[in-house]
């Protein structure tokens, strides 16, 4: 009876990508609405589905959820990604957290102007691998394991995977002061990704992956 | 050996409030130490991202940002709900107030366009997040926002309501149940103990005018 998570969205990455990772990874199939004009979204809003007017919506087991970070939340801990007790969630949640707020400002860095654009990147990436890099590196290397937490797959591995494809896409290299980042948390590893670099355009099931390879920018 | 959580910030609300006010919820006793502190443990490492405040020692942890801090305190403390989809849902409504609460945080540091900024900010809470919050006070339960007991959402939309109207007094006006709602949470026991005990709590952001409550 369980019907499959809806989204709704705009026809890109932006927010919704990384719930479309954890989907993905927890092997749920899924359905997209995407928003294409005003009126779609008006509607979404006169219905009462948004609850402070904002989307990512997701539709899920007779909930109509939105906020980014509670469905993602929900997720992990639906398909037991948040670790096995609450000081591993904790643990998970610092690391997401700082990955995310990295994330966001390689997602924002396209709306600046772009006198600033080149500016912008740089710096993002000198952050990057200065203040956040170094920490999961480290991470990774005090308890030798081939995920951050816990020895097990989880949130944390998948919202830093979605990273470093992000700034790898921006800068190919930008792994090249961090062994153990590159060798472990390759997506490569993880075969529930393994659909992620084979495009396969005709089949249904995967075509919702294949805006993972869309280019820079939330919307086309 | 469990001692108090120790709380590391500035002498100042900023993105502690929120942390504070759940704690308090909880009738948990903090101790706090401000900013000096802060230096030796860049050196010592503690620090995961750098420099990283505000940080939270409990349970032998030494917890960083915001958010995750945010998470513990309801799961460790009972005040998540009592399921996912209650959890689920209590997490929706904290984040999206937390955008008003963000707003209204970051008004001191904004430019000189200050007076524009306020009311943007006040429109945006009287028509886009306060009928939320309103419609939300109104549907169930005769104390409480979710389930039967305390929850993160009931902490937050107080302290976001507080907020508010230090910036405009007369900003519940046209939100009868969140006026209920406000009185309300002022004799919930643990808030009601812990607000009045610790003046230093209502510090505006970054300057030393002590707000009342």
């Amino acid at each position: 009876m369980a019907a499959r998570p809806k989204l709704y969205y705009f026809r890109g990455r932006g927010r919704m990508e990384s719930i479309r990772w954890l989907l993905a990874a927890a092997g749920e199939e899924f359905e997209e609405e995407f928003l294409e004009t005003r009126e779609q979204y008006e509607k979404l809003q006169k219905d009462g589905r948004l609850l402070f007017g904002q989307v990512p919506l997701v539709e899920m087991d007779g909930m109509v959820l939105t906020q980014t970070r509670a469905i993602l939340s929900y997720l992990a801990a639906k398909y037991n990604f948040y670790g096995k007790d609450l000081k591993e969630r904790v643990r998970m949640d610092m690391y997401i957290d700082g990955t995310q707020v990295l994330m966001m400002m390689i997602i924002m860095a396209p709306f600046k102007f772009p006198e600033e654009k080149q500016e912008t990147l740089a710096s993002i990436m000198q952050k990057a691998k200065t203040r956040y890099l170094p920490a999961f590196e480290k991470i990774l290397n005090d308890h030798g394991e081939d995920f951050l937490v816990g020895n097990k797959f989880s949130w944390a591995d998948i919202q830093l995977l979605e990273a470093i494809l992000m700034m790898e896409e921006r800068s190919a290299s930008v792994l090249s002061d961090f062994p153990l980042l590159k060798v472990v948390m390759n997506v490569k590893n993880f075969p529930v990704f393994s659909a992620f670099k084979a495009l396969l355009p005709g089949k249904a099931k995967l075509t919702h992956l294949s805006l993972l390879l869309l280019p820079l920018g939330p919307t086309r | 050996m469990e001692g108090k959580p120790r709380l590391h910030y500035f002498n100042g609300r900023g993105r502690m409030e929120c942390i504070r006010w759940l704690l308090a919820a909880a009738g948990v006793e903090v101790r706090c130490g401000f900013i000096q502190i802060i230096f030796k443990l860049i050196q010592g490492g503690t620090l995961m991202y750098g420099q990283h405040l505000p940080m939270v020692e409990t349970h032998g942890m030494n917890l960083v940002e915001t958010r995750a801090i945010l998470r513990y305190i309801p799961a460790k403390y009972d005040l998540y709900g009592g399921n996912l989809k209650e959890q689920a849902w209590i997490h929706m409504y904290v984040e999206g107030l937390n955008d008003l609460s963000n707003m209204i945080m970051f008004l001191p540091l904004s430019l000189p366009e200050e007076e524009m900024n306020l009311a943007y900010i006040l429109e945006k809470a009287t028509t886009r997040f306060f009928p939320v919050c309103e419609k939300v006070s109104n549907q169930l339960l005769p104390y409480f926002l979710v389930c039967n007991w305390l929850s993160w959402a009931d902490t937050q939309q107080p302290k976001i309501i507080l907020m508010t109207e230090e910036c405009k007094p007369s900003v519940l006006l046209g939100f009868p149940l969140l006026q209920k709602f406000k009185a309300r949470s002022k004799s919930i026991e643990t808030v009601k103990n812990t607000f009045k005990l610790e003046r230093g709590m209502f510090l505006k952001n970054m300057t030393s005018t002590v707000a009342e409550y």
